[in-house]
């Protein structure tokens, strides 16, 4: 099971490893992990996407209530929340596969950021579930390089 | 003023008696300080030993005990004392000293990474960046280390800062820390559902924790037991909570438990578990526990319930707050007839001990004779502190308490923890009776500090149960491996009456039955320290 965890931390040194550590000392999975700072400069958000069965996504929240630095967890499944990712691939291209690039691109609505003479960079920025989707369509391209954000979300205003 | 300074200030605004510990450059401003202070000192062998001191201390006193160590090594070692508090929830405040702020990571001598060290094993910590956070960050950890569930809180505190100037000291009377609310009252609701299960219950158990003893909600849970005639069971760290023959008692649960108080929960439609975790050497499949029966959970930390077994009634607080307000509810049950019903079960268990672990054919001292006697012939408030091994589960088992204190490292287990605890119980209480129980091993980790003792004038009593083996290890690989003995062997071991003399305590040996009570009394009654060797078999099993 998937679960998407907002924690509010203090903004101090050492708290994203912290709440990480926590993850690592009490084998909880990290699917992905986004932080950075809210309104207040003195509050980050960390956007935590992990999995496990219920009673570890429930310890989960506690130990993270538990930690002196967490000053509140909100959490939510994927379909209570807007999610998104971001994601830059660069991939070499070539005469015969630059136009199916482009389409792929056009039909998923990923852009075009950075261009040479054998290479581009692909900015993607949708749903985790889309990413991985046009992730999946570049798998025949050859890829140099992937960076990604991991999950942002929050929950859905109608909450 | 310097920041130095401004800590010893914070831990006599705290009413810190003493700090134990052992000092290195990186913290000589803050020994340098404590000369000016009416603060006791007390300088241990081995780090590590500071914070077992610091643990008996807590324990018995109820305050928050307080540590200073040096950088590096020095914060190292005590991190297995830090562990070791962790894991039994007590209060502990350990300051480190640390390389100067601006070498840190840079590999320096002496330089350690102790609060990223210690991370999951301290409730919180600190690295001291300003001196003018002095204040704050000492009100912060006391707070910290005494409320909620307890625990140990790190200084890390580099020696340019404690040389820094602190302009003007205050220290804060009040905190208020945003993240870090705990409960302390129950949720009335859920209060109504346990007096309602009460009523309801025919056959009910308390399963007490070592968080009774945390919370000093003691007396509370011995007079709302015997109010209603509700048996009481306990986990290890929970002994003593309850006088060892009192009639509602059942004995300890778990693996190393007794029958009956296994029993006790099997047969129970209600349990109610108080300020103990469901640990695995408790309840061995704690999925089972909630079936045929109702199980309420009552703890200050939240995370501990459902953390191994869902409860039907989850109550978050504090213990001695929580049971202040069952008792104020009206509960016309009583249950003193099903308490009989087990108290005959544990009788059994009584007499399976007396012939089975107390009976000497060949005139040899067995330990759960020796532990039960010496814990009947102490005094009623005594402290009696076992170290971990064959010797603890023994004690556990066979020692009698009445009005006073069983303490253990329960949790992680640290063997050589009785000698500083026993220590630190006996700083804490000097008119109580404290004796350590230890094995050969537990008692070679850590004897240095009978040097401590002496220096200190700290008159402690050591039973070593001699048997010239890891009992625990040997009697594992017995069952497990068949007798393939691997490293159990202490020979080499030094002789405990040249050691008694070289540390100037009196000795008492014990290898005969017949002579048991006579050396016990000669052990309890000297004056000043005493070690005891008492040599037992290496075939006994606990």
């Amino acid at each position: 099971m998937k679960r998407i965890y907002s924690v509010l931390v203090e903004n101090r040194a050492g708290v994203l490893c912290k709440v990480a550590g926590l993850f690592w000392r009490r084998c909880f999975n990290i699917d992905s992990l986004a932080v950075g700072e809210t309104d207040d400069r003195d509050v980050s958000n960390m956007i935590i996407v992990s999995s496990g069965d219920m009673r570890t996504l429930e310890q989960i929240e506690k130990q993270l209530n538990k930690k002196i630095d967490v000053i509140k967890v909100k959490t939510f499944d994927e379909s209570e929340a807007v999610s998104r990712e971001l994601m830059l691939i660069k991939v070499k291209y070539n005469r015969n596969n630059r136009k199916d690039i482009m389409e792929n691109c056009e039909i998923m609505g990923a852009q075009i950021v950075d261009l040479s003479k054998s290479m581009m960079t692909i900015q993607m920025c949708d749903t985790p579930e889309r990413v991985r989707i046009f992730l999946e369509t570049m798998r025949t391209v050859s890829i140099v390089e992937i960076t990604r954000t991991g999950t942002l979300a929050m929950p859905k205003c109608a909450n | 003023m310097n920041a130095a300074d401004a800590a010893i200030k914070c831990l006599e605004k705290e009413q810190v008696e003493y700090v134990f510990g052992y000092p290195g450059v990186a913290i000589c401003p803050f020994f340098d300080s404590i000369l000016d202070s009416e603060i006791r000192t007390v300088l241990v062998r081995q780090e590590q030993n500071a914070a077992h001191i610091a643990s008996g201390y807590a324990r018995i006193s109820g305050k928050t005990g307080v540590v200073a160590v040096t950088s590096g090594p020095g914060a190292e070692n005590l991190i297995t004392g830090i562990a070791t508090a962790f894991a039994d929830s007590i209060p502990l405040v350990c300051i480190t000293g640390q390389v100067d702020s601006r070498l840190m990571g840079s590999d320096v001598f002496q330089e350690a990474d102790i609060s990223g060290a210690v991370e999951s094993f301290v409730k919180y910590s600190y690295i001291v960046r300003k001196a003018q956070d002095v204040p704050r960050i000492f009100k912060e950890a006391f707070h910290i280390a005494s409320t909620g569930r307890k625990g140990p809180v790190l200084i890390d505190f580099p020696i340019d800062i404690q040389n820094d100037t602190v302009s003007r000291f205050s220290y804060p009377e009040t905190l208020n820390m945003r993240t870090y609310k705990p409960t302390v009252k129950g949720n009335t609701a859920q209060v109504r559902k346990v007096v309602k299960e009460l009523q309801k219950a025919k056959r009910p158990v308390l399963c007490v924790g070592g968080g009774v003893h945390l919370s000093g909600a003691v007396q509370l849970i011995r007079s709302f037991a015997h109010e209603h005639g509700i048996p009481v069971v306990c986990t290890m760290m929970g002994l003593s909570v309850m006088p060892t023959d009192d009639p509602l008692f059942i004995g300890m649960v778990g693996n190393n438990g007794q029958d009956a108080s296994n029993q006790a929960m099997n047969l129970a439609d209600l349990v109610i578990v108080v300020g103990a975790r469901v640990a695995d050497r408790s309840i061995n499949r704690p999925n089972l526990i909630t079936e045929n029966k109702t199980l309420v959970h009552i703890d200050v930390d939240p995370a501990e319930i459902g953390k191994n077994a869902g409860p039907n009634i989850p109550l978050v607080g504090d213990i001695q707050s929580i049971f202040e307000d069952l008792s104020a509810e009206e509960i016309t049950a009583d249950f003193s007839e099903w308490a009989l019903e087990l108290k005959e079960l544990s009788r059994k268990d009584e007499e399976k001990l007396e012939a089975e672990g107390m009976n000497s054919a060949g005139g040899e001292v067995r330990p759960l004779a020796f532990v039960r006697r010496l814990s009947e012939a102490m005094e009623g408030d005594g402290i009696y502190v076992a170290d971990v091994g064959q010797n603890q589960l023994w004690s556990c088992r066979g020692a009698m308490i009445k009005d006073g204190r069983f303490l253990t490292s329960g949790g992680m287990g640290t063997m050589g923890y009785s000698i500083g605890a026993a220590i630190g119980a006996k700083l804490a209480a000097p008119g109580r009776q404290t004796v350590a129980v230890c094995g050969d091993g537990g008692f070679q980790m850590t004897f240095m500090e009978l040097a401590t003792a002496r220096q200190y004038g700290v008159p402690v009593k050591i039973a070593v149960l001699k048997n010239n083996v890891l009992g625990l290890v040997r009697q594992y690989q017995h069952f497990t491996y068949r007798d393939r003995f691997s490293v159990i062997s202490l020979d080499g071991s030094p002789d405990l009456s040249k050691i008694a003399e070289a540390y100037g305590m009196s000795f008492v040996r014990l290898e005969r039955e017949d002579r048991m009570e006579e050396a016990i009394k000669r052990f309890l009654d000297s004056d000043g320290s005493v070690l005891m060797e008492c040599v037992i078999s290496p075939d006994e099993t606990a």
